[in-house]
């Protein structure tokens, strides 16, 4: 028998499965976008049949990063920008586990850029969703890599310099396999989205539009947003990589001049993982790693029969 | 100690195969029963620049690269293009000569290359080599070379010239030429080093330098401390190694990578030391023994996943190679200056465990030790050692490595164990409990049924949630911090010691060291108490939790006590007073900070004058520090 009984696992379609029995309550300000990403996941879950026993959800630092707090599953809340890294290893390291990583804009397009880039090049078997509220929240208010160009905060007085980053592109040309924005105003798109990202094989990217009430009042993402592909005036091919850029370019100039864009924009599913990768070239074991461990009868090699020899 | 031994330097250019044919020859040496040690000196370049590498070997077990050398073997810089006199890193071409000459003994050997080596470069050559009474032999070894083979076939030539003037088994080498050379570059080597052994051999011989004859009374093995910390990683069932490349950790991650896929592990190069420590972590929560490393600046980077570990308490294998700081410092040269760094990097309390093994043979028990308190404490633990240590070859027994592999997971429960394990309400698991055995709380790994809790960073709940309750606060920190008391107690209970004692019982003066230097100390002891001083050693290799009763004891039972270490500011001796709370005034220092380990007669030098004589050290090699009130 697997050490790992949970694994595969089904569970009722019910959404109490992934929500602590005991308290703690959210403590996320009222109207927060994060409760719709909350919702989301849960939903996506359950619909999903797994149970919280064989999902793990790494998150960062942020308001965001604390959604693990409130929902139940295996969770780490790791640290400030590097919930990406802790999350593929996990899951190279048991390959049977549902893996998600979540934070906030700043989290995983700022301090966190570097990680995003690298496991979006690398095809990582897993979902990663960004809270994009386009500000720091848990910091109280400052301006993040996504806030608009002009936007004034404490830290930023004279307004932002800077033009602000376009996670869709960067997703695209980093090597995401799945990319979608998605909001918190549309629970029911978002779980869709959420459902569809963890069955691909492979990084799913999720640009989570999130509101932030407290901070960011003037942010877009309270506006009602465009399914476009629900919409016959954006009628392209998700599967197509030149189209898919142009479609991300003109959601995110759309985005700036006040409309919101959301749905699939890529999704690879002929590319391999990353895991699936590193077997193909006899860099990673078939079975699980972790399984190992828990086997008693596993025969582990050691050094001396192994490499002694050429010491000799 | 011995005068019975051969001290061989091979100098020539970086790149120019000095370090595998010094590999080859070390181990013909021990094949032929020796016991050899070897110590590289090489830049921080890719091609050119002045290197070498010493072999010391002799009937006797030697522990450090001893005090000068007795035969030189110069070969001549091959990428030095251009040289001039004004060029910034100064004659290149003929370094290996000029360079090399200080410190070879009076009566040694020398063969120079003379296809690249002109000793006119050194203006009083010929005063020196009478003054010194060295017996000089050229040979054009380049030609030799460019006859039979290729140029940089000029190192085979080199070791035929060895052989017969130093009295060595030809067979010995060729032995080890047909084992690692393709048959194309087989042929050619051989006739070479066949030809060099002739031409040597019809020339007078003058000297009397000779290599020794000895013989082992067990099979040995040739090894790094780099290799032997990746082979007590792999035999302690280590199957997961995340790095980021930087001298000299890369030799640790080298050899992991090249042999972990075929043991069914895992090894991930990434894109940053902060990634690389995290996804360690991330194995390591979903159930792998893993580990990561870095040297200095790559360490640093490490810090704020170390202090995760801490909290969320993962188990974890670091190694940290130092080499000189600070920043990028100098990147291939040995120096202990990162102690501080490895004990207290990170925000908060440490609560780790930190290893300086101080050997070859130590490395891989350590190491070993270093996982199995990781899994059984769920504390981060670090292999903290230096670029000496990571690069010599020494000769090991075989059957110090004949033992058992060790997989187990420490404290990690079963699901049959998870369903009898208390949960909170919730249904969460109870990850932190309060009352967890020597302050241990066994864990869950993800994918288990019945074991979901939350990691977390931030203070937590025993089921994980985050909590700034004060009494759970003050209870949490307290059993995290208990576990580094209780590693101490189970470290004293084993009595396998880590910290070597040396020297005579009743001794007046005491040498206390850490990591590496612990040969070259012990080797400088004996010599002390043969010239009539009455002295004893302790080199310390457990530097958290501290040894303090061990430490204590050796400093009570002598007058003064001289510190040894490799870096500028006394760290060891700081973390000591630390420690132990007092002794500020029997403890002074020698240090040395240049970029080489010690020589043996520098500790000696070092302990008469400053310690006996009380007088000032005459050079700048190493630095003497009095203790507080002196
Ligand atoms: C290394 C490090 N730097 C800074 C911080 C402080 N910090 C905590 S949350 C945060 C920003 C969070 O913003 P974002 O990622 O957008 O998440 P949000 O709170 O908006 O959900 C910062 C800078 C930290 N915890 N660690
Ligand atoms: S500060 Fe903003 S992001 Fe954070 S909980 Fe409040 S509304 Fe949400």
């Amino acid at each position: 028998m697997s050490a790992f009984s949970a694994i595969g696992e089904e569970t009722d379609k019910d959404q109490n499965e992934f929500t602590p029995g005991l308290e703690p309550q959210p403590t996320w300000c009222p109207g927060c976008g994060d409760f719709g990403v909350l919702k989301a996941l849960k939903g996506a879950a359950a619909e999903l049949g797994l149970s919280p026993d064989e999902m793990l959800l790494c998150t960062g630092i942020g308001c965001s990063g604390k959604l693990n707090s409130y929902f139940e599953s295996y969770g780490f809340h790791t640290i400030h920008g590097r919930s990406l890294p802790i999350a593929r290893a996990a899951k190279l390291a048991n390959p049977g586990l549902t893996v998600v990583a979540a934070g906030g804009d700043g989290d995983g397009y700022g301090i966190g850029g570097n990680h995003f880039m690298h496991s979006a090049r690398e095809n990582h078997d897993m979902t990663y969703i960004v809270f994009n509220n386009e500000i720091f929240g848990l910091t109280k208010g400052q301006t993040s890599p996504t806030s608009p160009k002009g936007h004034k905060s404490k830290t930023q007085p004279h307004g932002s310099a800077k033009e602000p980053l376009r996670p869709l592109s960067l997703s695209l040309t980093s090597g995401a396999s799945y990319i979608a924005r998605t909001a918190a105003v549309n629970p029911n798109q978002a779980k869709e989205i959420i459902v569809e990202a963890i069955e691909h094989d492979g990084f799913s990217h999720i640009d989570f539009l999130t509101q932030c009430p407290t901070w960011n009042k003037d942010a877009r993402q309270y506006v009602p947003y465009i399914d476009i592909q629900d919409s016959d005036d954006y009628d392209f091919d998700n599967t197509d990589r030149r189209e898919a850029s142009e479609m991300m370019a003109e959601t995110e100039d759309a985005l700036h001049e006040g409309t919101v864009l959301t749905g699939r924009y890529y999704v690879d599913s002929e590319r391999p993982s990353y895991g699936q990768e590193k077997r193909t070239i006899g860099e990673m074991p078939e079975e699980p790693l972790a399984e190992r461990y828990f086997d008693d009868d596993y025969e582990w090699e050691r050094s001396y029969d192994m490499f002694l020899d050429k010491h000799r | 100690m011995t005068d019975d031994e051969l001290i061989w330097r091979i100098a020539g250019g970086s790149g120019d195969g000095i370090a595998s044919t010094s590999q080859n020859f070390a181990k013909a040496l021990m094949r032929s029963g020796l016991h050899v040690f070897t110590h590289r000196h090489y830049p921080s370049r890719i091609r050119g620049g002045h290197t070498y590498t010493e072999i010391r070997a002799s009937a006797d077990e030697v522990e450090s690269r001893g005090d000068g050398y007795n035969f030189l073997l110069t070969l001549g810089d091959s990428f030095a293009r251009n040289p001039s006199e004004n060029a910034y890193y100064g004659d290149e071409e003929q370094k290996p000569l000029y360079e090399n000459l200080d410190e070879l003994r009076e009566g040694g050997v020398m063969v120079i290359d003379s296809g690249l080596v002109d000793t006119e470069v050194v203006e009083d050559f010929d005063e020196r080599v009478e003054e010194n009474d060295w017996h000089v032999y050229e040979f054009d070894l380049r030609s030799l070379a460019r006859e039979h083979g290729r140029e940089v076939m000029r190192n085979t030539a080199g070791v035929g010239v060895t052989c017969a003037l130093a009295g060595i088994e030809r067979s010995w080498i060729k032995e080890l030429m047909e084992e690692a050379m393709p048959e194309k570059i087989l042929e050619p080597n051989l006739e070479i080093l066949d030809e060099a052994y002739e031409m040597a051999m019809d020339v007078e011989h003058t000297h009397d330098v000779q290599v020794p004859e000895g013989e082992h009374d067990e099979e040995q093995v040739l090894l790094s401390g780099s290799d032997a910390i990746a082979y007590g990683a792999i035999d302690e069932g280590c199957r997961f190694i995340a790095g980021y490349p930087m001298t000299p950790w890369t030799e640790v991650f080298t050899i992991m990578s090249q042999n972990l896929p075929e043991l069914g592990g895992i090894s991930e190069q990434v894109e940053d030391e902060i990634a690389a420590a995290a996804l360690a972590l991330g194995a390591s929560h979903a159930g792998v023994k893993a580990m990561s490393g870095s040297s200095g600046g790559g360490f640093a980077l490490m810090s704020e996943p170390l202090g995760l570990a801490e909290m969320t308490e993962t188990p974890v294998v670091f190694v940290e190679a130092m080499r000189a700081g600070p920043s990028t410092g100098m990147p291939t040269k040995p120096e202990q200056g990162d102690l501080e760094h490895v004990l207290y990097t990170s925000q908060g309390d440490s609560n780790r465990v930190v290893f300086a093994p101080s050997t070859v043979s130590e490395a891989y028990t350590q190491t070993r030790k270093a996982f199995e308190l990781a899994y059984e404490y769920q504390i981060p633990a670090i292999v903290i050692y230096d670029q000496k240590l990571g690069g010599e070859l020494v000769n090991v027994p075989a059957s110090h490595f004949d033992e058992e592999p060790n997989a187990d997971l420490g404290s990690t429960l079963t699901e049959a164990e998870i369903a009898d394990a208390p949960h909170d309400a919730s249904g969460k698991f109870n990850r932190f409990r309060y009352d967890g055995e020597k302050g241990v709380s066994p864990r869950s790994v993800p994918g288990q049924k019945g074991g979901r809790f939350l990691a977390t960073g931030n203070e937590h709940m025993p089921a994980g949630h985050i909590s700034e309750d004060p009494e759970n606060r003050v209870f949490q920190m307290d059993r995290r911090m208990e576990r580094v008391e209780n590693i101490r107690a189970d470290l004293d209970g084993m009595g396998t010691s880590h910290q070597t004692p040396h020297g005579v019982s009743d001794a007046e003066y005491g040498i206390l060291t850490w990591g590496s230097n612990q040969g070259t100390v012990f080797e400088a002891v004996d010599r002390l108490n043969d010239d009539g001083y009455a002295v004893k050693a302790l080199s310390v290799s457990d530097m958290m939790p501290y040894p303090t009763e061990e430490v204590q004891a050796f400093i009570e039972s002598v007058d003064e006590v001289l510190v040894v270490e490799m870096n500028a500011s006394a760290q060891f001796r700081g973390l000591t007073q630390k420690e132990l709370g007092r002794y500020g005034e029997k403890l002074s220092s020698l240090l040395k900070y240049n970029g080489n380990p010690f020589e043996p007669a520098e500790i000696v030098e070092g302990f008469v004058t400053s310690i006996v004589e009380n007088d000032t050290l005459p050079g700048t090699e190493t630095k003497f520090v009095p203790a507080a009130g002196d």
